[in-house]
């Protein structure tokens, strides 16, 4: 650990620093984890290889596991899933007690999207170093904790050793000032940095989100712009902890209590960048030229706001972009100039962990409520775990959804990915919470557009994309 | 891990950027649990026509007679982005992909290959399109990457030079070496500073809550 007053220090260097256990300037450097999160898909390969080797889990207290990305929703009878999928499950089942590793498997009350839970259990903390064989792990930098995605050969590393060998990525700042417009949310400012900055703009970056309108987010709005750093290209994306995250913290099962949380607010209270801390790269935006967002090509950077128009390709200067547009809207089945609000939609999907959580399940029934899904568009919510699902049951917003003719699904990632049933069928047009507009992400030939919960849960209503600013 | 030297072989190009993980290999194949098989699904919704994967797409360039056997793949900016599955570099290199060749990778795939003695090899943008005018405008385009001179050759004696290695990356692939032996001999480290961040910061150790269920 190295002197605390050396040098103004950013966030990012202060967590990196508190956790270098060796760097040696030959090796790349090791640091130490504090939380390891596991699901069933990048883990068995991991576990195989520990047993091949006859390594044991280091800190299996450290390590939790639940089943998301293969999950039904439709039951929470693992025996209805595919063979496959099931076998993933069962394996992750195995391999936790074999290692006695804590499971939240399909039908406990804790499960739910990796990213869902942690922050909900309190096993995310600020400051501490999180890691996840899954790239939206910068989710839970919203707590102002260094989070990123590792690959399985990672994830078995971890596993042995409760450390990781990284080499320090770069310092970059994106500030959002002012406040933001009604009808426009999280979802709506993470889309606009990206089509701001790119999809490489967050290369060999960390970022920290600063600025009043990303202090003025709740931990769930801060989880929602977090988790999409990795489409930036990011390495991780992070906010500065603040009273609203020791509040959302505070009695949840995993943190600390009493004293401890106490002591632990002392040392979080630390971590904010210091003033005069050096960003390599720097992005500013105003909150007030953000408008609801909507993507209309098959990468997230591929987006413009809800006056907007799909753009033609003849209209971009560098050959690569120009022919990157053509295919794009060729997949999406989009002709150029189109009218955003002339899209029409099939389907809608409202979960995810980017916008799965209850703050965008409240959004978007108070949309919903008293109206019905248009007679063409199949709609479904997804919430992304069962404490979330108890809480809307419990609230009434599931009877909402229900009663204006959404599918009301368990907990799991879902159409997000379309691992499980639950997929857009080719051709199939689809308004959609989640982060990957790539193509074949939500079904192989489908078409996702990425929208915020307000302006799905609008669209789902009427057919096509609407100005969610005329609807509140 | 297999050691990588000097790489012979067949390039194959790929022109088009923001290649994701979820093209490399979609995800109704990753219900695997063994880390083999996933090569005759690497690309799979471009490189066949149908569901089952038997009727091969004649325009994708994996496809083309040229490209058969290669091993060496030409790629545009940010391959690999996308979800951090590492069944993308087995995919890879189950289909005999060793080399990886673009002018940006997505980070966690960079990070992925490096563990399944994959090299990527970062370009810029004006090599790379020489080099994919090379090697579409020739029959049996061979390019040979040698990782020691960090340098891409081609037939027709154009050298390119590569950066950006980090020298530890370079020596383990070039061994071969298994990165949870190399850290494991840093248990004494590790120990030690489990007990310096447990004493500073005893707050990250204690998760006795059991939640209901
Ligand atoms: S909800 Fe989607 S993005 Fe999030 S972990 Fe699941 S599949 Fe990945």
């Amino acid at each position: 650990m190295q002197p605390k007053d050396s040098h103004p220090r950013t966030m990012y260097d202060k967590i990196w620093d508190d956790h270098l256990v060796l760097d040696d300037g030959v090796q790349a450097p090791l640091i130490y984890v504090d939380r390891h999160l596991i699901h069933e898909v990048t883990s068995p390969q991991a576990f195989e290889g520990l047993r091949l080797a006859g390594r044991k889990v280091r800190r299996r207290d450290l390590t939790l596991a639940t089943m998301d990305h293969n999950v039904p929703t439709h039951t929470r009878d693992m025996r209805a899933a595919e063979p496959l999928s099931r076998l993933q499950m069962e394996t992750l089942a195995a391999n936790c007690e074999e290692y006695g590793i804590r499971i939240y498997a399909l039908g406990h009350p804790c499960q739910g999207v990796v990213h869902i839970i942690g922050p909900e259990l309190g096993f995310t903390l600020p400051g501490a170093v999180i890691v996840c064989g899954d790239s939206h792990t910068s989710t839970h930098g919203a707590f102002g904790a260094l989070a990123f995605g590792i690959g399985t050969s990672e994830v078995e590393h971890v596993l042995a050793t409760q450390t990781l060998r990284q080499y320090k990525a770069g310092n970059m700042e994106v500030r959002v000032e002012g406040r933001l417009k009604r009808g426009v949310f999280a979802k709506d400012v993470v889309l606009a940095i990206i089509g701001t900055i790119g999809t490489l703009g967050g290369q060999g970056f960390v970022i920290e989100y600063t600025g009043e309108a990303i202090r003025a987010l709740s931990l769930e709005g801060r989880m929602t712009v977090c988790n999409m750093s990795i489409e930036a290209g990011a390495k991780a994306g992070m906010v500065a902890p603040d009273e609203k995250t020791f509040a959302y913290l505070r009695e949840r099962e995993f943190a600390p209590k009493g004293a401890m949380f106490e002591r632990a607010i002392s040392y979080w209270e630390t971590l904010a960048s210091d003033p005069g801390a050096v960003f390599d790269k720097r992005v500013e935006m105003k909150a007030d030229d953000i408008l609801p967002q909507v993507t209309w090509g098959t990468h997230p950077g591929m987006v413009t706001d809800i006056e907007g128009r799909v753009p033609d390709p003849a209209a971009f200067e560098d050959p690569g972009e120009r022919e990157s547009v053509r295919r794009a809207l060729a997949y999406m089945g989009l002709d150029p100039g189109t009218k955003i609000t002339d899209i029409r939609i099939d389907k809608a999907f409202i979960g995810s962990c980017t916008n799965g959580r209850i703050e965008d399940l409240r959004v978007a029934a108070g949309v919903v409520k008293g109206r019905k899904v248009h007679g063409a568009v199949h709609a479904m919510v997804v919430p992304g775990s069962e404490q979330v699902r108890r809480e809307a049951e419990g609230e009434g917003l599931a009877g909402i959804f229900r009663e204006a003719g959404f599918d009301w699904r368990g907990p799991g990632c879902s159409m997000c990915l379309g691992m499980n049933e639950d997929v857009l069928k080719p051709g199939e047009r689809c308004a959609s919470t989640s982060n990957r507009n790539f193509e074949g992400r939500q079904g192989k030939g489908g078409r996702t557009h990425l929208v915020s919960p307000a302006m799905a849960a609008a669209a789902a209503l009427e057919g096509r994309f609407v100005d969610i600013r005329e609807y509140l | 891990m297999e050691p990588f030297n000097t790489h012979e072989g067949i390039a194959v190009p790929l022109d088009r950027p923001d290649v994701d993980t979820d093209q490399i290999i979609p995800k109704q194949f990753l219900k695997k649990i063994t880390k083999t098989g996933f090569g005759k699904h690497l690309f799979h919704d471009w490189r066949y026509r149908d569901d089952e994967g038997k009727e091969e797409n004649p325009d994708f360039p994996l496809n083309q007679a040229r490209y058969k056997g290669a091993s060496i793949l030409l790629a545009r900016d940010n391959f690999g982005c996308g979800s951090s599955r590492e069944h993308a570099p087995w995919a890879l290199l189950d289909f005999g992909i060793r080399v990886v060749i673009a002018p940006s990778f997505a980070d966690i795939f960079f990070n992925n290959c490096f563990k399944n003695g994959i090299l990527p090899v970062i370009l810029r943008r004006e090599e790379m399109d020489r080099l994919f005018r090379y090697v579409e405008g020739r029959e049996d385009a061979r390019l040979t990457v040698d990782l020691e001179a960090q340098e891409v050759r081609a037939e027709d004696g154009s050298v390119y030079a590569f950066s950006g290695l980090d020298p530890f990356r370079k020596e383990c692939l070039m061994n071969g070496w298994d990165d949870i032996e190399l850290s494991l001999k840093h248990e004494a480290e590790i120990r030690a500073f489990e007990e310096r961040h447990a004493s500073a910061h005893p707050f990250y150790f204690v998760l006795n809550a059991t939640p209901q269920g």
